[in-house]
């Protein structure tokens, strides 16, 4: 498993893994909103958790589809669906997630704390921001899993994988937007949306590769 | 171990592609499946493997003991494509397919030297050309043991000396107490059944030697 992970990890950096991608894209989509919305700090920096939110989410789903369609159009996939006696299915797919997530989206979280600038947000913003997208974006990944399983035959799948995907991200998003105000805004809660944006996780963290690894069974042909 | 096919049927997308294909397969034995274009012998590979679901009919093994409880986790399959990134190097995916499927007889250096890419295992996949492509593939089969080989056209590709090679492979493989499944058009040089796919379906298989 450890060798699935370090072959994902590995594919993402080399040439044509498109790690990069995501974050030029977040960086792009913040870069423009200040031009957007004009030069009012206070605005700038009290959108600025829900913007990069938004950015972040839009930024991970677009490396989503190559996810399972590399692998199924030189084979592996066949071998790894072959290989569910020794490692589970849903269990590939979960280390194939986290490898995703740690080479294609755990830089955007990187990146986030530096886009908060732009957008005039206070350190401590900053801060629950990047904390609420560490946590909450592998919910995303889990179930973009699943979106990308079920369109994994289709040549374009790309923008259909967003349109599946898209609507079940969205309590994620509301929850770690109003986990990061919370941190700033004193009578919001900060506890309570992060915990629950942890809850999400976790339990997508189950029900995407499981859902993932069925469609993919039932997809090989 | 015994891999057992009785009164099989196949289709794609909803249309029938062959039925009552029956076969017995003892170790040592190979199965060399020929047929026209189409007339489904890459199914019946896929359907064997588990990679398709089956239309009718029964497919078991037996005598896999704890170690290969279903015919998946006791084949390879080699298929069309290699299963091989292009951007990782040749050594790097051989050892990625050891790490994931178990360790077998051979090592990586010992398997790229038995198919002749002994020296070039540094070079990324992608370089390769098509012959040496299917080599590396064939390596894979090496790195990991598996009692059953199902390989859909696995000479598509190969030179002379490569299918040479591959043949004496197959050869050993059996002798050690494999199963081979081949799919194919090009005469494989190795004494095996054989399955005409295509015409009547319901035949049962020949013994010959296919050369």
């Amino acid at each position: 498993m450890w060798s699935l992970f370090a072959r994902d990890i590995r594919l993402n950096i080399r040439a044509g893994g498109g790690a990069l991608t995501g974050v030029i894209f977040f960086l792009a989509v913040i870069a423009t909103i200040p031009f957007g919305v004009g030069p009012d700090l206070k605005l700038l920096s009290r959108i600025g958790p829900a913007i990069l939110w938004i950015g972040a989410l839009l930024a991970c789903l677009l490396g989503l589809d190559r996810l399972f369609q590399a692998d199924r159009e030189d084979g592996s996939l066949d071998l790894l669906v072959l290989g569910n006696d020794r490692h589970m299915l849903a269990l590939t797919v979960l280390v194939k997630c986290l490898a995703h997530w740690a080479g294609s989206v755990l830089p955007l979280v990187v990146a986030a704390p530096l886009l908060g600038l732009f957008m005039n947000m206070e350190p401590l913003g900053i801060g629950a921001t990047a904390l609420t997208l560490l946590v909450g974006t592998p919910a995303i990944t889990f179930i973009g899993a699943a979106g990308a399983a079920v369109a994994v035959a289709l040549p374009r799948g790309g923008l259909l994988i967003s349109v599946l995907v898209l609507p079940l991200t969205i309590p994620v998003l509301i929850f770690g937007v109003s986990a990061s105000y919370g941190a700033t805004a004193d009578p919001d809660p900060f506890l309570q949306p992060f915990l629950i944006l942890a809850a999400l996780t976790l339990f997508l963290g189950v029900l995407g590769p499981a859902s993932a690894a069925l469609a993919l069974r039932h997809g090989t042909d | 171990m015994r891999l057992i096919a009785e009164n099989l049927g196949g289709e794609r997308g909803g249309e029938g592609v062959f039925s009552g294909v029956g076969f017995a397969l003892d170790q040592g034995q190979a199965l060399v499946v020929t047929g026209p274009n189409g007339s489904g012998k890459s199914t019946l590979l896929r359907i064997i493997a588990g990679l398709l679901p089956k239309a009718e009919g029964r497919l078991l093994i037996e005598g896999g003991g704890d170690d290969f409880p279903s015919i998946a986790s006791a084949c390879h399959y080699l298929g069309h494509q290699n299963a091989m990134k292009t951007a990782l190097s040749v050594v790097e995916n051989l050892r990625f397919w050891r790490d994931f499927n178990g360790s077998g007889d051979s090592s990586v250096d010992e398997a790229l030297e038995t198919v002749g890419l002994g020296g070039i295992g540094h070079l990324p996949f992608g370089y390769l050309s098509t012959g040496q492509r299917r080599r590396a593939a064939i390596a894979k089969l090496l790195v990991s043991h598996r009692p059953l080989w199902l390989l859909d056209e696995p000479t598509a590709g190969l030179d002379k000396a490569s299918e040479a090679r591959f043949a004496a492979l197959m050869m050993k493989h059996c002798v050690a107490g494999g199963m081979i499944v081949a799919a194919t058009h090009l005469p494989l040089g190795i004494e095996a059944t054989e399955l005409r796919m295509g015409e009547a379906t319901e035949r049962l298989p020949q013994q010959g030697i296919i050369s």
